[in-house]
């Protein structure tokens, strides 16, 4: 995964007839003699209009494809190989995340399946992660930005994220400000991001846009063109903290934005549905959809991750099912 | 010339019942104005095409007024002009279309003396021909009154299954030709015309045989009552040399077919095939009941259209 | 400020992971090898003994031999049709022939699966659209008419309605059932009683629907069935005992039918060909457009009267949405109808597929551009790829001919009226789509578009609550919903 330099300069952002101009880290209001030349990725973009029946009914469809025998366990390892194995919550403790890592690189003893992807923590865990998940190739994820709601200072935010980047994380999963989103302060929140991009160093970017807090596909479009102009190298759905969180209809706006984003550029972007996604068989939906939204190159951990902890056991509980013939019991799987 | 003045001049040559071959001069010291009916055509009155006249006989066989006899050519002059009119007419608003009948009928009432007598030339008594004045006003009353309420009454909110705001509506079926009830004089005439028009259609109708001059008098009172050019055409002539040429039209949504002959109503319905018409033949009608005005004789003109739209945030 | 580096990017999806093919069962299908007319109640042989075959288009391989009716036949089905309507269907209590037609709905249900594999096998539509769409639908079709039949008082306002006696349904090989369904529901719910044709080539859903009419315990001769092809059609048509034609086909046989009916009294409704206008404003909800171009054409392969066939997409968007259609074309999968991931089956008989064949050929002859999906074809059986062209105008005859196939001919406009002028240039009128998120012009376009049916921001949905037909050559009449009563009913006085 490349990152993508910081941009500097104006930025001309047109969201639905509005102009927004940044210019660097300070808002300004606008003035019209300023816009001499539209410059920068965004010069003739309005962001398009998003038909919610239209999208429910794509995904109606998407849904009833039937995924069975060799193309179903290549569907399950890669699903597995996708997974962000997360826990965030205020109870976690060392000992926690120990064996959550050792979940992450051995999800069974016996079956043939890859590691996942990632494991998620709150920064304060990263260290603990990282320690853990020495010699394997799966990156340790860090929330920051006073995760979830991220009602904190940009300074605050800036530090927690530089403070989990220097523990050790490989990425970064930022929230938006979505109350500012709300009030159309866009600037603000495109700023945000792009601060906390150049925070995040080497490490890679995820952007929570917390779909279920913007209520509209059509708010769930502008988020992600907004994040992605802004510097994130995924769009994520949620926190796992709000309802709804990863949906299929906002999953696919937001596949079709990084559709568009790479048709106009070229650049992929990764993407994260996170939430409620906790069994085999929604997530091959979810997998069905990236593969006939994005195509192959996206069916990778590098540009499509799950964030989930239940979703493993599921996972392997129909690989043995696909094995054996016999339907599977939890008390047969670690629950980590 | 200065149309009006010509028109107020053939008004009242009309309404002094003064015939072609000049019986009516005996009496009189000045030598009156003679009448010349021509056709109504794209808001104009211009002679036919075809350059030839037939002689219009009263019931006593007395020659009464010259007409012109309607060719295909005029037909098809009136077509393109009702096909120019017609989006525009069906654009005017609903509550627009009844005033313009309403005035039609406040016209016709103002020169219902006019009617009276050029309705007496197809052998009906004064009273008859003046009950008929009457019934034709209010006709266009009843039909001035429909224009925003057939839409009310024939549309539809359909409850679709799927998250679907679903409607049907009747829009005008376009132009329409039509062969008025040849032996029902000015009632029959308008009785075909105003449904038509109140629906949003334009048309070219073939005026009643048995009384073309009235026909051609109510064009004067069509031409006055603000109904732009073209809406309605009117042609003069024989239904047995243009009943297929009326069917036969392309550019024509429909045909309506108010004669007696069983031959020629066969033959509007072939025709119509060739572009799929909608052929109404209507008969046994009487049109000065109940039966000759109804909300269903505008909807054999009109196409219901459904709309779908999604419903979502 | 770099500018957009690569515009020729390329989605991929010919992926590691393809979807395994995932078959319907047949296990429990069980055809007949012999399919007998439907007359008074009874599966009766054709008086001239002869019968032809029905095949499967995606296999070529018969599926059985169905009776072919010559106008004995059809005399047989009308007179029983008539009998049916004297001595009961006229005179049953309007609940209770209500109760009939719920009977048949819910029969038709439980018989869901089966009706699906079938229609499948014998039309060649994929299973997911014969499962989810028109068995579904058909049911729906009897279930919203049965309601109707008691409350016909309430349908002709200031009027009495009245039926009209036997209804005379000729149906095409597109919908099968879903049309037999559409036909015979409205005409019961009114009274009437009815003699069918199915199309020959499609003809053994219908005949399955007559042995749920007898499972029903339908009064016998209340709906007949007879098979065959245009004779047949013709010899009921001409038939005298017939009170009303219903005909869905094309523009050219509805033609004849007006014409074989002039002079008579039969009431007649014609759904008829299409050429629609599917409109897309640069405005638009592009990703859910692109879909909607999709469900437009490549709705059971194409064969649809109502097809958005004709694209006009605005100038400005041109580009980013034909490349979005062709990328998403690649996703489509070709196959086995009965495979429950196919989007396109296969082309219903080999006739058709020569005719779209030959429109192809000559939308390339005439200078059209041609692009086609990548995908694989079966060896056996009737397939044509999705296929798009651009570089066509009014002109082209592709653009002007119902193809009836999974082809679509793509035009540009620059302003509103552009689009719907060419919209509108063209003999048929059953149908459009517009696609802009302004509401103003949603209502402006659609009410300007001389089309029956009308699709803003979605394409190609039917209920049975909605009507649909054509104007201009499109058709006579509507079909569905409360307008599509007055098809069988007169009203009276």
């Amino acid at each position: 995964m490349k990152r993508q330099p910081r941009m500097a300069g104006a930025f001309l952002l047109l969201f639905g007839g509005q102009l927004f101009l940044n210019f660097g880290q300070k808002n300004f209001e606008m003035k019209k003699a300023a816009i001499s030349k539209p410059t920068g990725l965004f010069d003739q973009q309005f962001v398009t209009p998003i038909d919610q029946v239209g999208v429910e009914e794509r995904v109606a469809r998407l849904c009833k494809r039937s995924i069975k025998t060799d193309s179903k366990v290549h569907a399950l390892k890669m699903a597995m190989s996708m997974i962000d194995l997360t826990t965030l919550e205020a109870r976690d403790t060392p000992g926690k995340v120990k064996q959550l890592c050792a979940k992450a690189k051995r999800p069974h003893e016996t079956l043939d399946v890859p590691a996942v992807a990632a494991v998620c923590v709150y920064p304060n865990m990263v260290k603990i992660a990282r320690e853990a998940l020495k010699g394997s190739l799966i990156h340790v994820a860090s929330v920051a930005t006073a995760f979830p709601s991220g009602m904190s200072n940009l300074k605050f935010k800036l530090t927690e994220t530089r403070w989990a980047v220097g523990e050790g994380a490989d990425e970064i999963d930022m929230v938006i400000s979505r109350g500012r989103f709300l009030t159309g302060e866009y600037n603000f929140v495109f700023d945000e991001i792009a601060a906390v991009k150049e925070a995040c160093g080497e490490a890679h970017l995820k952007v929570i846009l917390e779909t279920g807090e913007l209520t509209t596909l059509d708010n769930v479009r502008k988020a992600s063109e907004l994040a992605i102009h802004a510097g994130a190298d995924f769009i994520k759905t949620s926190t796992g903290k709000v309802q709804p969180a990863a949906t299929l209809p906002v999953t696919l706006v937001m596949l079709e934005t990084i559709r568009d984003h790479y048709y106009n550029t070229g650049k992929m972007i990764g993407m994260k549905p996170a939430g409620g996604i906790s069994t085999s068989k929604i997530a091959l939906q979810y997998l069905v959809m990236v593969r006939e939204t994005l195509g192959n190159a996206w069916l990778h951990a590098d540009y499509f991750r799950f964030g989930a902890s239940a979703l493993a056991n599921d996972l392997l509980m129909q690989l043995m099912k696909s094995q054996t013939g016999a339907y599977q019991s939890i008390d047969y799987f670690s629950k980590d | 010339m200065d149309k009006n003045t010509k028109e107020e001049t053939i008004k009242k040559a009309a309404s002094n019942g003064v015939s072609v071959n000049g019986s009516g001069k005996a009496n009189s010291e000045r030598l009156k104005v003679l009448k010349t009916y021509k056709l109504y055509i794209d808001g104009k009155f211009p002679r036919t095409e075809s350059g030839h006249y037939f002689v219009f006989k009263d019931g006593q066989g007395k020659n009464v007024a010259n007409m012109c006899h309607g060719s295909r050519k005029d037909f098809r002059d009136a077509v393109v002009a009702a096909r120019k009119a017609q989006q525009g007419w069906a654009d005017k608003s609903a509550y627009n279309r009844g005033q313009i009948l309403y005035r039609m009928a406040e016209v016709l009432e103002g020169r219902s003396e006019q009617f009276v007598a050029e309705l007496q030339w197809s052998g009906l008594s004064a009273r008859e021909a003046s009950l008929q004045v009457e019934q034709s006003i209010d006709r266009l009353i009843h039909y001035a009154g429909w224009t925003d309420k057939f839409i009310q009454l024939f549309s539809s909110v359909n409850p679709v299954e799927s998250s679907h705001f679903n409607f049907s509506v009747p829009e005008p079926t376009g132009v329409v030709a039509a062969i008025a009830p040849p032996a029902s004089g000015l009632l029959g005439l308008i009785s075909v015309i105003a449904p038509i028009i109140a629906g949003g259609n334009t048309c070219v109708v073939l005026a009643p045989e048995g009384a073309p001059a009235p026909a051609i008098s109510f064009a004067e009172v069509l031409h006055s009552s603000d109904l732009p050019a073209g809406v309605v055409n009117l042609i003069t002539g024989f239904e047995k040399e243009l009943a297929g040429h009326f069917s036969l039209h392309m550019d024509v949504n429909a045909v309506w077919y108010c004669g007696n002959v069983a031959e020629h109503a066969k033959l509007v319905q072939t025709n119509a095939a060739d572009n799929v018409k909608r052929a109404i033949i209507t008969k046994d009608i009487k049109w000065n009941s109940a039966q000759g005005q109804s909300p269903y004789f505008i909807m054999k003109f009109q196409e219901i259209k459904t709309t779908w739209h999604p419903i979502g945030f | 400020m770099k500018k957009k580096k690569d515009n020729n990017v390329t989605l991929n999806f010919d992926t590691d992971w393809s979807y395994a093919p995932a078959p319907e069962s047949t296990g429990n299908i069980k055809l007949k090898d012999k399919y007998d007319h439907f007359i008074n109640g009874k599966f009766v042989a054709p008086s001239s003994g002869k019968y032809f075959e029905t095949i499967n288009p995606s296999t070529e391989a018969k599926l059985a031999m169905v009776a072919d009716a010559n106008a004995a036949d059809v005399d047989k089905a009308v007179k029983a049709a008539r009998t049916a309507y004297d001595n009961v269907w006229s005179k049953m209590k309007p609940s209770e022939r209500a109760k009939y037609i719920y009977r048949i709905a819910r029969m038709m249900q439980e018989r869901a699966r089966e009706l699906s594999i079938v229609e499948s096998m014998d039309g060649g539509k994929p299973i997911r659209e014969s499962r989810d769409i028109d068995i579904p639908l058909a049911a729906a079709h009897f279930f919203y008419y049965a309601g109707w039949a008691d409350k016909l008082e309430f349908a002709f306002p200031g009027r009495k309605a009245q039926s009209l006696g036997v209804a005379g349904q000729i149906i095409p090989w597109n919908f099968p059932l879903l049309m037999a369904a559409w036909k015979i529901a409205p005409a019961l719910a009114a009274g009437n009683t009815v003699v069918l044709k199915p199309a020959e080539t499609t003809p053994l859903t219908a005949l399955l629907l007559a042995e749920i009419m007898q499972d029903a315990g339908l009064p016998a001769g209340v709906v007949n069935i007879v098979t065959g092809a245009g004779a047949t059609g013709a010899a009921i048509v001409n038939h005298p005992g017939i009170h009303k034609i219903a005909f869905t086909g094309s523009t050219d046989v509805g033609k004849k039918i007006q014409r074989a009916l002039a002079g008579t009294d039969k009431k007649y409704t014609l759904e008829l060909g299409g050429k629609a206008a599917n409109i897309i404003f640069e405005d638009a909800a592009i990703d859910q457009a692109v879909e909607g171009i999709i469900n437009g054409i490549f709705f059971n392969q194409g064969h649809v009267c109502c097809a958005g066939s004709r694209l006009f997409v605005q100038e400005s968007v041109a580009p980013k949405v034909i490349r979005k259609l062709k990328d998403r074309i690649e996703t489509l999968i070709v196959g086995s109808p009965l495979d429950k991931n196919t989007d396109i089956g296969a082309i219903n008989s080999k006739m058709q597929l020569n005719k779209i064949k030959e429109l192809v050929k000559i939308g390339v002859d005439e200078g059209g551009e041609m692009w086609q999906s990548s995908c694989a074809l079966p060896k056996k059986g009737y397939w044509f790829r999705p296929t798009l062209f651009t570089g066509v105008a009014q002109s082209s005859r592709i653009v002007q001919e119902e193809i009836f196939g999974p082809v679509l001919a793509i035009q540009t406009f620059r302003t509103v009226d552009e689009a719907i002028e060419k919209a509108n240039n063209t003999p048929y009128g059953l149908s459009g789509g517009v696609w802009t998120d302004k509401g103003s012009r949603i209502f402006k376009v659609t009410s300007n578009l001389k089309a029956g049916v009308v699709w803003a921001n979605t394409y190609n949905k039917f209920d049975p609550t909605s009507p649909f037909g054509g104007y201009k050559e499109s058709g006579v009449g509507r079909e569905g919903g409360l307008h599509g009563l007055d098809a069988y009913l007169q009203a009276m006085e």
